[in-house]
This record gives structure tokens, C-alpha cells and sequence, in this order.
């Protein structure tokens, strides 16, 4: 038993080669295979790969999908974001217990079947929803998990065979003219062909196309200074690591039409000059990978990739699709940069940007999924058909992805401009008491800017979109939101590090109706001093939650303070209390 | 380097700067101190501490890894920035388990002076109480990460010195240094001698037998505050 991880590790290393930048991939292959990677294992990784063995545990260390502990052969991860809480993911929780007898974090005393939570998964229009060794079940309920552990035990758990378990829809609510309309294969890469490198570029500056991340930086200057950067080589890559809880717009497109993107990235590599695209596949998105490698082995077999690319003599283009682990921080371009050449996903200091140094250092342009469907599409249809779509600054259509309180929750296609009182109309969201725009990192609005619109001039947004209906204790909410930036912080400065920690303590602290005026005024600077001495976008907006509650509903955090100057968090009577029941005794009366 | 020279301004002093340098290199050149504590001179910048962040054309930026161009405008010693980088000394305190009183490093430490500086007089956040490994395995150096803030600089040093002794592992609230063994700090290759074992701003990486040698009192922060040998360099103004 001793030798087979050693055996494992040397199979895996001789597939992927002795190549430091394909850690990621060497240790997820041997996690496959072992279930988890031990400390012995990252030696024998370390020594063939020829790296130190802090590298190598440095890396595995820090993505949610690598365990360093033996756990069950089935790992069941169970989404615990905002949104599924709305939609009962507590409940179906305790059912996932009761079942097996055992506590989140734990494992079957068989060994068998382990339970943990995730962060958001992508499925919030079908919430609640969870990851069964890479499978998606959705729209659980708790009287379907006694069948889904059935299942699990019974070693059953592919469609069909369990009645109750219900695989990913689309959801795919409103397709617009730019990401969802019909498009032949092939279209944009040859009329991209049919000009230089500079005029796509130019194409693109004509659009005026913006990066639909959230940042909206125009994607022709992105380009354009990644084409003229110095560099032996240039990299395009293609940043599908949505992560944003409350996001899945790129799960559709990947579901719908992953040709269009391909197609964006494949005129993105002329239009930089680079030979070599990566696509970074979130790993929660792994019940994808088989289609989407179907769907660039059929692109080579028709030459719209690999020599040659369309019969274009001197253009070479090829995509490797690179599956991540786990990390919403991957979501950031220069961490994304990292995690592809094989490290812990921690962002870069900027300046260098990427375009300027990427990916090995050299000149990288990362784009967003959406961006690179709109460019395709722009290049098919022409840059004055796409800038007629939208507002001045913001040209084409958003994919939003709406979730929480509507009734028809999933995928629209909008014209940028659309208010939010009309997006509410149309999913189907009455009495709506806030919405989350662009998700936890974005603001939180309240009615009397429903009027408002989304657009980059005015509500800028990665597409997530979650609607609080009147009766949602939006605090509580909020809340979720802090836990998720403490689990996700990569930890690399201390202001995002402990700072998400110091904020989600006060918040609980504010919400067990422990705070005074004065620590309302402390949760303020300290939500101001990460946002302002973070490193990254993660820690710049992850005290949003806070700021924008405070600045858009002050009356509820009114309603929670206490008057007086202090109350100690820790609640005294309480902590007693239990200790009298277990002893069996009469609290005396303390002061607290 | 560079022999071209760029005009930017601090705190509305002119000074000139060598391109290719960093806003704190061109600051200490200049005899203007911006606090930091993960920057160690001729280190690659980390820009893990964020004390060093100033305020560049009104946006902030670590000083430590932000390049000077021609016209920079900085901001640095001003209210608002001391305030905010107490805030994060502050956080450092509390995420950690640091024992002033009976440190080591007392009087020496980074942290510890920098809060002087920056005027801390109390932790204000909740402390964590984290449990936190020590090394003591090495029969020369120990890792105490009770008191460790992350800034990296051991890894750092010991990476520009050819070895990789140190590393990081795992994330968020519970990343912490890791060492090259598996059995801990005395099956890698630091010597008591490398530069990595002395680059500790705090008592996490102590060499051992050497602690007490220098009297409390007599110790390089007791008398003047940190930041001194910088701004003694030329007096700006």
C-alpha cells in the first residue's frame, strides 16, 4: 500500500511531463485516484515533478477541492451560499445528517462518504443544489436525500437512476440577439482573417465593447496593449472561473453555445498574436469538461483550430482547457494567471498587468466569457450592428443571472440600459424589499433606486443579480455574504486576511444584538480599512455587504444597536445557563 | 538601474527618482520614511503588509511595489493614512497571539515599534486565539508562529539566497508559513548563518541561544523610533 501513491504519482507525472506549471493538474489527477493528498504523497509528487515540497503542499493547501486528510470515496459538498439558505439548503442539510448519521466535516464511520459545505456552485435558479464527487444534484429537497444516499451507497448515482435526483437545466429565460442568437460555426474567425490583427482591434475600439467581468475595461485597449507588449510569446486566456455567489451566465453559455466563445478566443489569439489559449474551467463546472473537450476536438477536426487555423497560412491557435480546485479568487485575473502556471491562487501587485506580464511573464490578455462571445459575434456581425444595442457607454446586451426571490428564476439576455423595476416585472419579483447587483462584491439597492439602470454609467455588474422578497432578514443575509469573503480570502495581506474575519465577528456581534452605537461607528472603519488597504478586488469589495447596507438601509442597523456605550460580545448568562443545566443547578442573578 | 531621473512629489516635497525604482526606494533615498514591515531592502517586494500603502494621484497603492513615473503624486504622511495603517497593525495583534511583555524581540521587533509609531495604544478588535504550531526541531533556529504576521520575508530571503526553505500553506484566516520537511524546520537547509533565519520582523524566527544578550533599554527601537535611521539620512525641506 506504502508504494502505490508512489506508483500513482509516477503515472500521473509521466502523463502530464515534468512540468512545474501543470501542478494543478498532476495533483488533481492524483486526488482522483487516492482520495486525498497526504503529506508522503506531496513528497512523491514534489521529487518527480523536481520541485521543493513546500510547493507543492504550498499549492494543495489552498484550493477547497484538495483534501490533505483521507475522506470518503464519495464526497458529498453541499452549496451553502446565500441564496440556497433562502431556498432551504438548511433543511435539506439536517436531512443529509439524519441520513448519515454524522456532522458536516465528518466521514461515515465506514469511511465511505464524507459531508462538507461549498461555496456557491453556479445553481442558484435551481437551489438547493450540491456536488456528489463532481455531479450536480439539484432543487433538492429534504424528503429526496434518504433516496440520494441510497443511491450514493448503492454506488447508482447517474441520471435516472434515482428518480428524485434532478440534473442542471439551462434555464435560459430570454436569449438576445449577441450571446444567444444562432451563429455559424466559423463565421467570426474568417472574417477576422480577412483583415489584420489591428483592424479586428480597431473592430472592437468601433464596438466599444467592455469587459462583462464587472470592471468593464474596453476590451480593444486590453488587446491592444497585450499585442504591443514585448514578449517571446502571447497568451490568451478565457476566465471561466465565475465564481460570484449567484452567478451561472456562463454555465449557460457553456451549456449553449461554447462555440462562440472559442470562436472569441480563437480571434482574440490573432488579434494579439499568440499561438497558445487557455480556458480556466471552474472546478465546480467539472460535469462540463467532457462536452467542452468534445466541442474543441470537433473545432480541430474542422480546422478552426490547431496549424493553419481556416487555411490562414502563419496562424496557429490551439486552446487547453484548465480545470481549477476551488477558489473564488481565481476569478482575478493575475491569481487566475497563477493558478494556471501551477501555483496557490494569490493576485499579483499591479503594475506589471497581466498584458504586460501574464501568464510565464509573458504579455497575457484575460478576458471574461461573455466579452469573448461578444467579440466573435461583433466580428460576424459587424461593430456599428453591436454599438447600436445598449447606452453610449455601454454597448450590447448582459447576460444577468437572477436569482432568490422571483418567480422565474435563471438566464436573461438584456439590452444594457434595462432598469431594474423592469428586470423585476419580467423575472416576476413582487415586493422586493432589496437586490443584490453584481453580487456579494457589488451593492445592495433598495427600492427607491429601483428606477435605476444597469449599465456601466450607472449600476455596473458581473451579471449576479439576487432578489431579497419583503419578508428576508437582510442583515442575516449580509451576513452570509462576510462568511463567504472569509472563506474565500487567499490570506496574502493582512488587511483582507484578518480584516474578513474582524468584520463577519462584529456583524454577528451586531445581529445577536450585542452592538452599541459605537461599535456600529468601529464595523464602519474597519469595512473602510479593508476596502481601502486590501491588495485585491477581493478584499477592496468585500466589506460591500456592509457599506452599501449602511448607506441603503440605515434604519435596520438602527433597529439592532442598544443604547449605552459597551456590551461585551461574549454573553455571560448564557454561557452559564448551559453550564447550570448541565449541573442541574439555579443561575444566580449575575450582572452582565 | 536605470540613470534616468523622474520628478515625482511626496507630501508636496519634490524629490527626483532613479526609474526603475519603487516609490519607497525613492523615498528612503530621499530621507522621507513610509512605514512598511513585510519590505526588506534588496528583497523582492511581497506586499503583504499594506502599512507601506500611500495614496498615488488620490488612489491607494502599496509604495513597496509601485513603480515611480514622471509626476507622481503621493500622499503619505497624512492623518487619514497613519489611521488606517494603525488599523491594520491593529488586525496583525489580534489575528496573532504576540506577548510583548515577554518577547524575545521586545525592543527589537518591527511590529511592536511600528505601533508606537502609528500611535496604537490598544488592540480594539477582538483577539483570535488561534491555536498556532511551533518548530523547535532545528538545533539552531525555532519558529514561534504564535507570533508570525505573514509578511514572507524568510521565504524570500531564503529563495535570494538559493534555497527554499520556506513556503507558505493554506488560506485565508488559517494560511500560515510552511517549511520544507516534513518533519519539520531541521530537515531543510537553513544554516543559523542565512540571511533568511535573521530577517524576522518579529520573535517568530528566532535563532536560539543568542535571546537576552542585548539588555532591554539598550535594544534598537528603545530610544529612537523605527523609521529613524531613514529620516536622519538627509533632512528633507
Amino acid at each position: 500500500m506504502s508504494n502505490d501513491y508512489r506508483k500513482v504519482v509516477q503515472e500521473v507525472v509521466a502523463k502530464f511531463g515534468k512540468d512545474r506549471t501543470r501542478l494543478m493538474d498532476i495533483a488533481r489527477a492524483v486526488h482522483a485516484k487516492i482520495g486525498y493528498i497526504s503529506e508522503d504523497t506531496v513528497g512523491a509528487i514534489a521529487e518527480a515533478v523536481g520541485c521543493h515540497r513546500v510547493e507543492v503542499r504550498d499549492m494543495t493547501s489552498f484550493y477547497a477541492f484538495f483534501s490533505r486528510e483521507p475522506k470518503g470515496a464519495t464526497m458529498i459538498r453541499l452549496c451553502d451560499a446565500v441564496v440556497e439558505r433562502m431556498k432551504g439548503a438548511g433543511a435539506v442539510a439536517k436531512a443529509f445528517e439524519e441520513a448519515l448519521g454524522i456532522r458536516f466535516g465528518q466521514t461515515t464511520p465506514d469511511g465511505k462518504i464524507s459531508l462538507a459545505y461549498t461555496s456557491c456552485i453556479g445553481m442558484s435558479d435551481q437551489a438547493p443544489s450540491a456536488l456528489v464527487n463532481g455531479k450536480v444534484l439539484t432543487n433538492i429537497r429534504p424528503e429526496d436525500v434518504k433516496s440520494i444516499v441510497e443511491a450514493v451507497r448503492a454506488g447508482d448515482l447517474h441520471d435516472g437512476g434515482v428518480v428524485s435526483v434532478k440534473s442542471v437545466e439551462s434555464n435560459l429565460r430570454q436569449a438576445g440577439p449577441v450571446i444567444f442568437a444562432p451563429f455559424e460555426r466559423g463565421a467570426g474567425i474568417r472574417k477576422a482573417l480577412s483583415m489584420s490583427p489591428e483592424e479586428v482591434i480597431n473592430e472592437m475600439n468601433k464596438a466599444r465593447v467592455r469587459g462583462r467581468g464587472g470592471a468593464g475595461f474596453p476590451l480593444a485597449m486590453k488587446w491592444d496593449f497585450c499585442r504591443k507588449a514585448e514578449g517571446s510569446a502571447h497568451y490568451v486566456v478565457c476566465n471561466g472561473d465565475e465564481g460570484e455567489p449567484g452567478t451561472f451566465k456562463d454555465r449557460v453559455i457553456l451549456t449553449e453555445c461554447p462555440d462562440l466563445m472559442f470562436e472569441g478566443m480563437t480571434i482574440a489569439g490573432y488579434a494579439v498574436g499568440a499561438k497558445q489559449g487557455f480556458f480556466y474551467l471552474r472546478g465546480e463546472y467539472e460535469y462540463l469538461l467532457p462536452y467542452l473537450e468534445q466541442v474543441l476536438a470537433k473545432r480541430r477536426r474542422l480546422g478552426l483550430l490547431g496549424e493553419n487555423v481556416c487555411g490562414a497560412e502563419g496562424f496557429d491557435f490551439d486552446i487547453r482547457i484548465q480545470m481549477g480546485a476551488g477558489a473564488y479568487i481565481c476569478g482575478e485575473e493575475s491569481a487566475l494567471i497563477e493558478s494556471l502556471e501551477g501555483k496557490r491562487g494569490a493576485p499579483r501587485d499591479r503594475p506589471p498587468f497581466p498584458v504586460q506580464k501574464g501568464y510565464l511573464g509573458q504579455p497575457t490578455s484575460v478576458n471574461n466569457v461573455e466579452t469573448l462571445c461578444c467579440a466573435a459575434r461583433i466580428m460576424e456581425r459587424g461593430a456599428e450592428w453591436f454599438s447600436k444595442i445598449g447606452t453610449k457607454d455601454s454597448t450590447g446586451t448582459k447576460l444577468l443571472s437572477i436569482s432568490g426571490d422571483c418567480e422565474a428564476p435563471g438566464v436573461y439576455e438584456v439590452e444594457y440600459g434595462i432598469t431594474v423595476e423592469k428586470m423585476l416585472e419580467q423575472v416576476g419579483a413582487v415586493d422586493a424589499q432589496a437586490v443584490q447587483i453584481g453580487g456579494p462584491s457589488g451593492q445592495c439597492i433598495a427600492p427607491k433606486d429601483f428606477g435605476r439602470s444597469i449599465c456601466f454609467e450607472d449600476l455596473p455588474t458581473g451579471g449576479s443579480t439576487i432578489i431579497f422578497g419583503k419578508d428576508r432578514d437582510l442583515l442575516e443575509c449580509m451576513e452570509g455574504f462576510l462568511e463567504f469573503f472569509v472563506e474565500e480570502s487567499c490570506g496574502w495581506c493582512a488587511p483582507c486576511r484578518a480584516g474578513t474575519t474582524f468584520l463577519k465577528m462584529q456583524f454577528e456581534k451586531l445581529l445577536k444584538g450585542r452592538s452599541t452605537r459605537e461599535d456600529l461607528q468601529k464595523l464602519e472603519e474597519t469595512a473602510n480599512t479593508v476596502k481601502f488597504m486590501s491588495r485585491c478586488g477581493l478584499g477592496q469589495t468585500a466589506p460591500n455587504p456592509v457599506l452599501t447596507t449602511l448607506r441603503n438601509f440605515p434604519a435596520l442597523y438602527e433597529a439592532r444597536i442598544k443604547p449605552g456605550e459597551f456590551i461585551p460580545a461574549f454573553d455571560l448568562r448564557e454561557a452559564l445557563n448551559e453550564a447550570c443545566s448541565i449541573t442541574g443547578q439555579k443561575p444566580h442573578d449575575v450582572e452582565v | 538601474m536605470s540613470k534616468h531621473t523622474v520628478n515625482i512629489i511626496i507630501d508636496n516635497v519634490e524629490i527626483q527618482a532613479r526609474e526603475g525604482q519603487t516609490i519607497l526606494q525613492a523615498a528612503d533615498d530621499a530621507g522621507i520614511y513610509i512605514p512598511r514591515l513585510c519590505y526588506l531592502k534588496d528583497l523582492i517586494p511581497g506586499g503583504h503588509c499594506r502599512v507601506c500603502t500611500v495614496k498615488v494621484n488620490g488612489r491607494p497603492a502599496s509604495a513597496c511595489t509601485f513603480p515611480v513615473s514622471e509626476g507622481l503624486v503621493i500622499e503619505n504622511d497624512t492623518e487619514e493614512l497613519t489611521t488606517l495603517r494603525r488599523n491594520v497593525v491593529e488586525m496583525l495583534f489580534a489575528e496573532g497571539n504576540h506577548i510583548c511583555p515577554s518577547c524575545e524581540a521586545s525592543g527589537n521587533c518591527e511590529l511592536q515599534a511600528m505601533a508606537y509609531r502609528l500611535g496604537m495604544l490598544t488592540v480594539t478588535q477582538p483577539f483570535l486565539r488561534m491555536p498556532r504550531e511551533l518548530d523547535a526541531t532545528h538545533p539552531d533556529v525555532f519558529i514561534d508562529r504564535d507570533r508570525c504576521i505573514l509578511c514572507g520575508r524568510c521565504a524570500r530571503a531564503s529563495e535570494a539566497e538559493g534555497k527554499r526553505v520556506f513556503g507558505f500553506e493554506g488560506r485565508g484566516i488559517n494560511k500560515r508559513i510552511a517549511v520544507d520537511g516534513m518533519h519539520g524546520l531541521k530537515e531543510t537547509e537553513l544554516k543559523a548563518a542565512d540571511r533568511a533565519a535573521h530577517a524576522c520582523p518579529t520573535g517568530c524566527l528566532r535563532v536560539k541561544r543568542v535571546g537576552w544578550k542585548v539588555p532591554v533599554g539598550e535594544r534598537l527601537y528603545d530610544t529612537t523610533p523605527i523609521g529613524s535611521d531613514i529620516e536622519q539620512k538627509q533632512p528633507v525641506g
